[in-house]
């Protein structure tokens, strides 16, 4: 009997809290296409999520390409298959890695950020002081921080996939002594346009996500500290789990 | 209830209207059928001991929490569930000082002072640096504080800054919550003076929380006692020491013995 209740009670709670995301989603988007528009903070949002993210997105891009170069190197090697390193790197880089792992690292990043931040402005009445001052909550905080989260994953993608080519290159030309010319060429040979717009597309619906988890976990804590820790590894959490679902998702929309 | 309804003197529709206002945290009630009205230009001030829910009635009537019952109407227009568009048109009549201040810790102290200017009003941002450093200066704080942030200043100060928000648009209801709590005597007065200056220079309606007796006989025309989730007293400033009111007398004489007890244990 404890059983079915604690299964019943957990139901529950789960679908009230999938509809609060699902309103808040509505209310968030509804407020994007209706003026004002507070271009200054989307501005900064931007900076913030575009440009501050390059470093770690960058060195995480970087890496992987070398570990890829190095690793494909060491299996494709056993049947002679090495001019395929090259590609493998590149494939794998724009269509799952480049997404995917900046992603992840700009979810711990900015998400984390953005719920602190909205977090301590709920617990310290900062969101309903907003509200008696005529400007509503969603429109001054949550809007900039989607819009800038969805456009400036795209491009934070693009420098990645670039940064992670580049290191697959370094460790093809300068560690297993390839010829940088026949790398290179490669490297493009069997690159197709949608490879890179499929990455974008997904880099685009995390950056959403990012921000939404962050937004929505942040404009929902409670209680003091304690609280806006929590909300802060919810985002987190919930924002690199749905990063990695909707990835499954959406390569499967692409490439079936 | 003459008191209660009593609109002193300004006739017409009551600038606030409570009727019934009923509000619950889980089982907890807080609020248990507020009755108030509060005529246009009125100095209210609600005392009562900590934790009575007063913070709580000014934000149901901010539309910051919704109320379970009962209705609330500014002019006379019932707004207990107004939300969106028609929610701002109304905050655009309001100022609110809260008991924590809640300032911007992102935006200088001036834009603290001037975002109902710039956001709710469309001013200018130099026009509204300058009409935020003259109100900075009617709280009694000079034009280089304003370039600070609000974590570099004290509590005193920060609570000012608060008060200097909320009066910056000139709003026709001001709500204080608690204006001079953490503040010394003297500034405290010079408050004082400063909201009775906003409701009879600017014809504002005030809304006031405090535990301070001076000061709510200096900025009130009338007091209202929360006890239990009602309002066990409600009367002129005048008439404040000869209530007959067992649990007004308690209170503004701050006795320990009385109709109201403190849930204490010996230690
Ligand atoms: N968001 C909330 N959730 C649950 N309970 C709340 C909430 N806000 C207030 N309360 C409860 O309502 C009661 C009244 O709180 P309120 O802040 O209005 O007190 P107050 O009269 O302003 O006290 P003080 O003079 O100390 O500021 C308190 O017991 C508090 O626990
Ligand atoms: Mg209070």
């Amino acid at each position: 009997m404890n059983f079915l209740g604690t299964i019943g009670r957990t139901t529950l709670l789960f679908m009230e809290a999938t509809g609060r995301l699902a309103m808040f989603t509505f209310m968030a988007l509804s407020h994007c296409l209706r003026p004002p528009f507070y271009l200054r903070l989307i501005g900064r949002q931007m900076v913030d999520i575009g440009y501050y993210s390059l470093p770690v997105v960058g060195l995480t891009a970087v890496f992987t390409g070398m570990v890829l170069a190095l690793q494909s190197y060491s299996g494709f090697a056993r049947f002679n298959a090495e001019s395929a390193i090259a590609t493998v790197v590149v494939l794998s880089i724009t269509r799952e890695l480049g997404p995917v792992l900046a992603g992840l690292m700009v979810a711990g990043r900015i998400g984390a950020a953005m719920a602190a931040e909205l977090g301590t402005m709920r617990v310290t009445e900062q969101v309903d002081a907003l509200t008696t001052l005529s400007t509503n909550p969603y429109k001054y905080l949550v809007v900039p921080r989607l819009i800038a989260g969805t456009t400036m994953l795209p491009i934070l993608v693009l420098v990645a996939d670039i940064i992670g080519v580049f290191g697959g290159y370094l460790v093809s030309v300068y560690r297993l002594d390839f010829n940088p010319a026949t790398y290179v060429r490669n490297t493009w040979q069997y690159l197709e346009f949608m490879d890179v717009v499929s990455g974008l597309v997904k880099a685009a619906v995390f950056g959403f996500v990012i921000a939404l988890m962050g937004c929505y976990h942040g404009y929902h804590s409670k209680g003091g500290a304690q609280g806006v820790g929590a909300a802060t590894t919810n985002a987190v959490v919930s924002a690199s789990i749905l990063i990695l679902v909707l990835n499954y998702l959406l390569t499967g929309i692409f490439f079936s | 209830m003459s008191a209660v309804n009593g609109t002193n003197g300004a006739g017409g529709t009551p600038k606030i209207s409570l009727r019934g206002v009923r509000k619950a945290f889980g089982p907890k009630v807080v609020l248990d059928g507020i009755d108030l009205d509060v005529a246009r230009g009125e100095s209210v001030v609600i005392i009562g001991g900590s934790g009575t829910g007063k913070s709580v009635l000014l934000k149901c009537i901010l539309g910051i929490l919704q109320p379970d019952q009962g209705t609330i109407r500014i002019d006379g227009e019932d707004t207990t569930h107004v939300t969106g568009r028609e929610r701002e048109a109304v905050m655009r009549k309001f100022g609110m000082l809260f008991q924590g201040a809640a300032l911007f810790d992102s935006l200088p102290v001036w834009e603290n002072v001037a975002f109902g200017l710039i956001q709710g009003q469309g001013v200018g941002r130099r026009e509204a640096k300058e009409r935020a450093i003259a109100t900075l200066g009617a709280v009694g704080l000079t034009p280089e504080v304003a370039d600070l942030f609000p974590s570099e200043l004290s509590g005193g100060m920060q609570k000012r800054v608060g008060l200097a928000r909320a009066i910056c648009t000139r709003p026709e209801v001001i709500f204080f919550d608690e204006p001079t709590t953490g503040l010394d005597p003297i500034m405290s007065d010079v408050i004082n003076d400063l909201i009775v200056k906003c409701v009879q220079d600017l014809g504002a309606t005030a809304l006031s929380i405090t535990h301070d007796m001076a000061s709510a006989r200096k900025i009130s025309n009338r007091i209202a006692m929360l006890h239990k989730g009602k309002l066990v007293w409600v009367g002129p400033t005048s008439e404040i020491d000869n209530s007959g009111n067992a649990f007004v007398d308690q209170f503004i004489h701050g006795r320990a013995e009385g109709p109201i007890q403190m849930q204490i244990r010996a230690f």
